[in-house]
């Protein structure tokens, strides 16, 4: 392995760019993918880089976003490295093969571009596409720019491959603000890439004739994969998902740190940011984070204790590393750019607030719902929302838990 | 296309492999075509099954009656799932990662799996020129549901969504031609096929392996649930769905721009003597989802309706394969 | 190497990914059958029809004569009613 830092290239690239430039560097066996907006760059330069032979990858330009999964399943279980991409209204489509994917371990890597879900219909972000998936049994992982849209694509396969882990990542990015923006990103050469992803390794099952083979579609050891589990077996695989999950977090952790070996750039479950004296804390995902982070340093010069936390792992859910993080800070405000219809707050309001239930001192959590369909979140709103958080960190209580940020009245 | 010589008796001494021991019901024809179609095949094969009774029933967990590696994925999505396998390893082996020279990739997808909910994804592969064969069953209703009507359910057919009622006689709608659906895609190599004739079907399950690109194949499934008819009598009605002329035996293939179809065996003798055609009561009498067409009285009207229906589309496969 | 998986087994021994572990010959299915097929060897030509009409697999030939395993034969009778000479019989189980 690499000794140290690799020699890396500055690109000017959008966020769909720096994705499907690291799938190149990656080469997969297989990409199968559907064109939507604000996804469609990925596909596109993809396409490019197999019409040009950059790549040895088989491109399947499918009928429908269902199709893409689809094929990715069929693919991954034959053996292949399989990369789709999509967002809103196609992650939709893939609903039930979701599922499926995760259910039969395969270590599928899929790009989404966050963007709002109809109706009315919208290009832009938000994140109801992927938080309507949490449950589905993919590993979510959410990246702040480009660079780390870059990134994670690389580490995605090594996490989604550990014989640990077999299950399928999703690498999410804000659609328009990452997906559109240049940004100067940092590239490894490709074989520094090669290297680090390696080649895919099986795990070993027990099939049907009572020896050990491969958990893969190959004549020689054949093997049955989407049985009809009934309430005699089903239950069981269920558990053997959430076990994954869990051992999941460890490997998110080594494989970051891993790539800061070779990249200089480290990452890991949750990203802090000034939180260690800090009385009050945001936390949140996605883009915003980052100009959270200025936030942060404005109201730290006026002298507020403020920090924030960027989940990075909505999947498998950091739990023990928030509550260390967290110990110590009086309020919290959340930032869910998804709403739960009918719930009591949005996705990650409702984790936070279980989070700490069993926490002899809990800080005070209120829930901030914002830039839906992509309205702006811009630095003022976010000031705002840190004011709010310390008035209940200074009153004591939460004056309202659930407020919706840059909504006109 | 090179042919090996097929002969039932050296077939019959090849290995099941879809195993007994399946849950499918006693008398299933589904059953019978499953196990024809994999003794037609040739060296390493993954099959690809779409969701319904041949999946169900031969795949309860922790049992499985398949003796080659084989994948569920959902129910409208077969032909994208075998078309990642395809194409999963056509790049696997070009850099050098598959230890097989070929391997042959079979889908099997119901009527419902077809012709409904998985045309869409059927047309994709189609359109995109994967090669692989694609087997529908037909048993012309969801069955593993427990007998809706499809697109494949005949006219007048008695299914629990299509009820014979006092005002509408059982399903209102003709068939969907998806063979010639299929054909008009330019597919590499189209046939349609009866288990009554195992010899016709696995010859025809054979060629569509060799053929490169998208290769269909349509089998006729008698289903003793669904059809209301004695689990003995599957096969005979297979037989009768030709005799009739109601599900004729043809390949079809493109040659310079245009379609050829051929007639098979059964199928072609009628077409040379046409008095040998049987007419469609003979099919229709024994089976109980078109008993209202007899009982309490003959719809007279329907019956001539069908029939005319059958004559329409079997002279119009007549012109299509040269006669007439 | 065999590697048997209990009946009870746990959600930590069960193969991950709902693969099938056992193969469908260990559940007989001759329990279903009302009716047995009982193939006269006299009459019984070896054209093998009733081997590939058999939906469950349940006829073999042995020495060019049809043979029902009864472990699995879910009594249908198709071979039967299509054998062309014939030669099987069905009477009902006991």
């Amino acid at each position: 392995m690499e000794l140290g830092v690799a020699k890396q290239e500055v690109m000017g690239l959008t966020g769909d760019e720096a994705v499907a430039y690291a799938v190149k560097q990656v080469d997969p066996d297989i990409v199968a993918a559907y064109p939507i907006t604000p996804q469609t760059i990925i596909v596109e330069r993809f396409s490019e880089y197999v019409a040009d032979g950059l790549v040895n990858t088989e491109f399947v330009p499918v009928e429908s976003e269902h199709s893409a999964l689809s094929t990715c399943v069929g693919a991954a279980a034959a053996g292949a490295r399989a990369f789709t991409a999509t967002a809103s209204q196609g992650l939709a489509l893939m609903w039930e093969i979701l599922y499926i994917a995760a259910s039969m371990r395969l270590p599928i890597v899929m790009a989404v571009v966050n963007r709002a879900l109809s109706a009315p219909i919208n290009i832009h972000c938000d994140h109801s596409d992927t938080m309507g998936a949490r449950d589905s049994g993919w590993i979510q992982l959410y990246c702040e720019n480009s660079q780390e849209a870059y990134d994670t694509t690389i580490q995605a396969w090594r996490i989604a491959e550990h014989p640990d882990v077999q299950l399928p990542v999703m690498v999410t990015l804000d659609g328009f603000v990452l997906s559109h923006t240049l940004e100067s990103v940092r590239v490894l050469p490709d074989d520094v890439v090669k290297r680090f992803v390696g080649q895919r390794r099986y795990i070993r099952v027990v099939g049907h004739e009572y020896k050990e083979v491969p958990l893969v579609l190959d004549p020689e050891n054949p093997l049955t994969l989407g049985a009809f589990g009934m309430y005699t077996h089903y239950f069981e695989y269920k558990r053997q998902q959430a076990e994954a999950m869990e051992k999941a977090k460890r490997v998110i952790e080594e494989v970051g740190r891993e790539y800061g070996g070779i990249s200089g750039r480290t990452y890991g479950l949750i990203h802090p940011y000034r939180l260690e004296d800090a009385e009050v804390a945001l936390i949140g995902l996605g883009s915003t984070m980052g100009t959270a982070k200025i936030v942060v340093d404005r109201l730290r010069q006026e002298g507020m204790k403020i920090g924030l936390i960027r989940i990075r792992s909505f999947r498998p859910f950091p739990r023990e590393e928030l509550l260390k993080s967290l110990s110590h800070v009086k309020a919290i405000g959340v930032l869910d750019r998804a709403m739960s219809f009918g719930a009591y707050g949005g996705p990650l309001f409702m984790e936070m607030r279980s989070l700490f239930y069993d926490e002899e001192s809990r800080p005070l959590i209120s829930d901030y719902i914002y830039g839906l369909g992509g309205r702006d979140m811009p630095i003022k709103l976010l000031e705002d929302v840190a004011r709010d958080v310390k008035r209940n960190a200074d009153r004591g209580r939460v004056a309202e838990p659930i407020r919706y940020v840059g909504l006109r009245e | 296309m090179g042919e090996e010589k097929l002969t039932l008796k050296d077939l019959a001494a090849k290995p099941d492999l879809l195993a007994p021991g399946h849950r499918m019901c006693a008398g299933c024809v589904s059953a019978s075509v499953a196990r024809m179609v994999m003794k037609a095949t040739r060296g390493p094969t993954i099959v690809a099954t779409a969701t319904g009774c041949l999946e169900v029933a031969t795949t309860i967990l922790p049992y499985t009656a398949w003796r080659v590696p084989w994948i569920h994925n959902a129910f409208e999505n077969v032909a994208a799932t075998a078309s990642g396998i395809e194409s999963a390893l056509k790049a696997m082996k070009r850099r050098g990662a598959l230890k097989y020279e070929h391997v042959d990739i079979i889908a099997f997808g119901g009527d419902g799996g077809t012709y409904d909910i998985g045309f869409q994804a059927l047309s994709g592969i189609l359109e995109r020129g994967h090669d692989l064969l694609y087997v529908l069953y037909d048993n012309e209703a969801y069955m593993n549901t427990g007998i809706q009507r499809s697109g494949g359910t005949p006219y007048c057919a008695w299914t629990t969504t299509s009820p014979a009622g006092k005002v509408i006689p059982g399903k209102p709608q003709w068939k969907k031609p998806i063979a010639h659906i299929v054909v008009e895609h330019r597919a590499a190599y189209v046939a349609t096929a009866s288990p009554a004739y195992p010899l016709d079907l696995i010859k025809k399950v054979r060629r569509g392996l060799e053929a490169e690109g998208p290769a269909f194949l349509h089998v006729i499934a008698p289903c003793t649930r669904g059809w209301r008819f004695p689990t003995n009598m599957g096969i005979k009605l297979a037989r009768l769905a030709v005799q009739t002329c109601l599900f004729p035996l043809w390949e079809a293939w493109w040659e310079d721009g245009h379609p050829v179809y051929k007639l098979s065996g059964p199928s072609e003798a009628i077409a040379r003597r046409p008095e040998m055609k049987k007419p469609v009561e003979e099919y229709l009498k024994p089976q109980g989802r078109f008993a209202h067409l007899f009982k309490p009285e003959r719809k007279e009207e329907l019956l001539r309706r069908i029939q005319e229906g059958i004559d329409r589309e079997w002279s119009l496969l007549l012109k299509r394969a040269g006669f007439a | 190497m065999s590697i048997k998986i209990s009946e009870m087994a746990g959600w930590r021994e069960i193969p991950v990914a709902g693969v099938a572990y056992r193969p469908s010959t260990e559940s007989k299915t001759g329990d279903w059958r009302s009716f047995r097929p009982i193939v006269n060897e006299e009459k019984c030509t070896g054209c093998a029809l009733c081997h590939f009409f058999c939906p469950d697999g349940a006829i073999s030939l042995v020495n060019e004569k049809a043979k029902v395993d009864y472990d699995f034969c879910k009594g249908c009778g198709i071979c039967a009613e299509e054998c062309p000479v014939k030669a099987i019989e069905m009477v009902p189980e006991r």
